[in-house]
């Protein structure tokens, strides 16, 4: 039913606009430039390092891609719950709802259910979007695509699910600036570690640890983008993209059960709360 | 066996420092239409939520049909039309009834009958595929009505449900609820719309800051309240003491007399008796203390403010 809601709903409508408009526009960029560089290797008589060049190019932008896809997931991710449970508390509308024979742990889990599955739909068609245009363009596939898809993903649920814990308590624009003013942290205390790792400041790199065990979206991005990267751009550490400070399984389980307290966190709350 | 539709024991709400609702101790039959009386901000809202379980009570207990408050199957036979909602708007009359009828535990042809059954009743049937975006405020309330119909439910809670409505939906408003009489339906109304409730309750409760002043029959209000004011020449002091054997709080104003009569054989009796008395009787009337003026003198001109 949240499905059937959601999908009436301008949000969606306007991230698939969003999303499309996003495809496109990556598609036509990653071909002009694809273009030029298969130009220039072809130019340079198709020797070794100039193939390396074209293959690392494409991973670089597979995953610049991947990176506005896992932006836009997130952001819809966040404004579906921002206004879900807040919303309808505050209109009344869960009035009706809460006074049929249900549990309201089942509503909270029917709302998180519906838009998990519309999270993965609309990452599916991004991501899968971006991964198609790269492959049918260049034949270039990233390694543990599928491992890094999930990573995304999992980044995109734990904001949807934060969001969903906020707006059982406050106002969806309460919620809203919460969720974004966290995702934000969690962005900059990324880059303070990486850029902590790479003048060896240990400092730095633990308030990015920090920062990821407040908030662990970025980190699910870096352990995503560093499970996608080429073994060569590793070495090399030359794009934005590359992963120096890599967050490790622990991070990874530890987001999992970030998520899951979020979600019981979210049913507590509504149960308790007076509509 | 009977068992009370709604029976409460010092139920309570505070919000922080202020008690909406005062340890109010209640019980309403199944089959009544009670009406619940009360100035804005009398804690109405506030009890019918802590009933349904949209509000957790402070202190106190409760019980809906027999079940202590919370208990999800009896919410299956009850229905609800909340004081200030709005729906989910992208969806059309149709589908809103579909979804609360499926919230319900209903489905299939039962369902679909049931729905066409009441936007018919509620007369929105030619608005069943527009979305309730587009609706007017009675229309929204109307859709709201058969929302809270849809399970034939034993108890119906109405939280002013002519609030927002024209007078042709008011009238509908008042026909529903007879025949939810009819039904044996227990229908609790919440309103502040005095004639509402004179038509169409058995009894009354008057709510103020929380608490009930006063519970009543509407028969006995009929009854107990009635005003005669009599006309006359020749009445002494003899023949006006007499005449509190049929009623009190008599008042002689000149040729106007006023008294209130327990029961309306008492009007006949006098007249026989102030004529065997040699008094000439120029007009007799009889007249309904309202509710209105009821509330009022129990709730205070301030409206309990
Ligand atoms: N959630 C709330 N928080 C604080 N005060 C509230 C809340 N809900 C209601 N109140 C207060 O409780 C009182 C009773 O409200 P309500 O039950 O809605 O009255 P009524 O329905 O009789 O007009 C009001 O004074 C209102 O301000
Ligand atoms: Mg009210």
């Amino acid at each position: 039913m949240t499905f059937r809601e959601a999908i009436r709903r301008k949000i969606v409508l306007a991230g698939l606009v969003l999303g499309v408009l996003f495809l496109a526009v990556y598609s036509i960029g990653f071909r002009m430039i694809y273009t030029e560089i298969s130009l220039e290797a072809a130019a340079a008589g198709g020797s070794i390092a100039s193939l390396l060049v074209l293959r690392e190019m494409s991973n670089f932008l597979l995953l610049a891609g991947l990176y506005a896809a896992t932006f836009l997931s997130v952001a819809m991710g966040a404004l579906l719950s921002a206004d879900t449970l807040a919303g309808e508390i505050n209109s009344g509308t869960i009035q009706t709802i809460v006074a049929k024979p249900l549990r309201r742990s089942d509503v909270v889990l029917g709302k998180w259910l519906a838009f998990a599955g519309l999270l993965g739909l609309y990452l599916l068609l991004l991501a899968g979007g971006v991964v198609a245009s790269v492959y049918f363009q260049s034949g270039f596939v990233a390694q543990n695509l599928l491992r890094g898809l999930l990573l995304i993903y999992l980044e995109a649920l734990l904001m949807m699910t934060f969001a969903l814990a906020c707006s059982s308590a406050m106002t969806a624009l309460a919620t809203g600036g919460t969720v974004f003013g966290l995702y934000g942290l969690a962005f900059i205390g990324g880059w303070i570690e990486q850029i902590g790792s790479i003048f060896n400041n240990q400092t730095a790199v633990q308030v990015g640890i920090a920062t990821s065990l407040l908030f662990p979206t970025e980190a699910m991005w870096r352990r995503a983008t560093y499970e996608m990267q080429s073994a060569v751009s590793s070495v090399l550490q030359m794009t934005p993209f590359v992963t120096l400070s890599v967050p490790n399984m622990v991070m990874i389980a530890y987001a999992v059960l970030y998520l899951l307290a979020a979600l019981a966190l979210a049913i507590r709350t509504f149960q308790n709360r007076d509509l | 066996m009977t068992v009370t539709a709604i029976d409460t024991d010092q139920l309570r709400k505070v919000y922080g420092e202020f008690a909406a609702v005062k340890g109010l101790t209640l019980q309403v039959s199944q089959g009544e239409v009670f009406g619940f009386l009360g100035p804005n901000g009398a804690g109405k809202t506030t009890f019918i939520k802590m009933l349904l379980g949209l509000v957790k009570p402070t202190s106190g207990r409760g019980w809906l049909l027999g079940a202590p408050l919370g208990d999800r199957a009896v919410l299956a036979r009850v229905g609800f039309l909340p004081e200030h909602f709005r729906f989910q708007e992208w969806l059309t009359a149709g589908e809103f009834l579909q979804l609360h009828g499926e919230l319900l535990g209903l489905e299939g042809k039962a369902l679909k009958m049931r729905i066409d059954g009441l936007l018919d009743r509620v007369g929105l049937t030619p608005f069943r595929k527009k979305q309730l975006r587009t609706f007017s405020k009675g229309m929204l309330q109307r859709v709201g009505l058969a929302q809270a119909l849809l399970n034939h439910p034993a108890l119906v809670f109405l939280d002013e449900p002519t609030s927002g409505l024209d007078p042709v939906g008011r009238r509908l408003v008042r026909e529903i609820i007879q025949e939810l009489r009819e039904e044996g339906t227990c229908v609790f109304l919440n309103s502040h719309l005095l004639s509402e409730i004179e038509i169409t309750c058995d009894r009354v409760a008057f709510i103020k800051h929380g608490e009930v002043v006063r519970v009543l029959s509407l028969d006995s209000l009929a009854d107990a309240h009635a005003q005669v004011t009599i006309c006359a020449t020749g009445l002494t002091e003899a023949i006006l003491s007499d005449m509190a054997r049929w009623g009190r709080d008599i008042h002689a104003n000149g040729q106007e007399v006023t008294l209130f009569v327990e029961k309306d054989d008492a009007i006949p009796e006098i007249t026989r008796y102030l004529v065997e008395q040699g008094v000439d009787i120029y007009s007799i009337s009889r007249s309904r203390q309202s509710l209105e003026e009821l509330f009022i003198e129990t709730v205070g001109k301030d409206g309990g403010l």
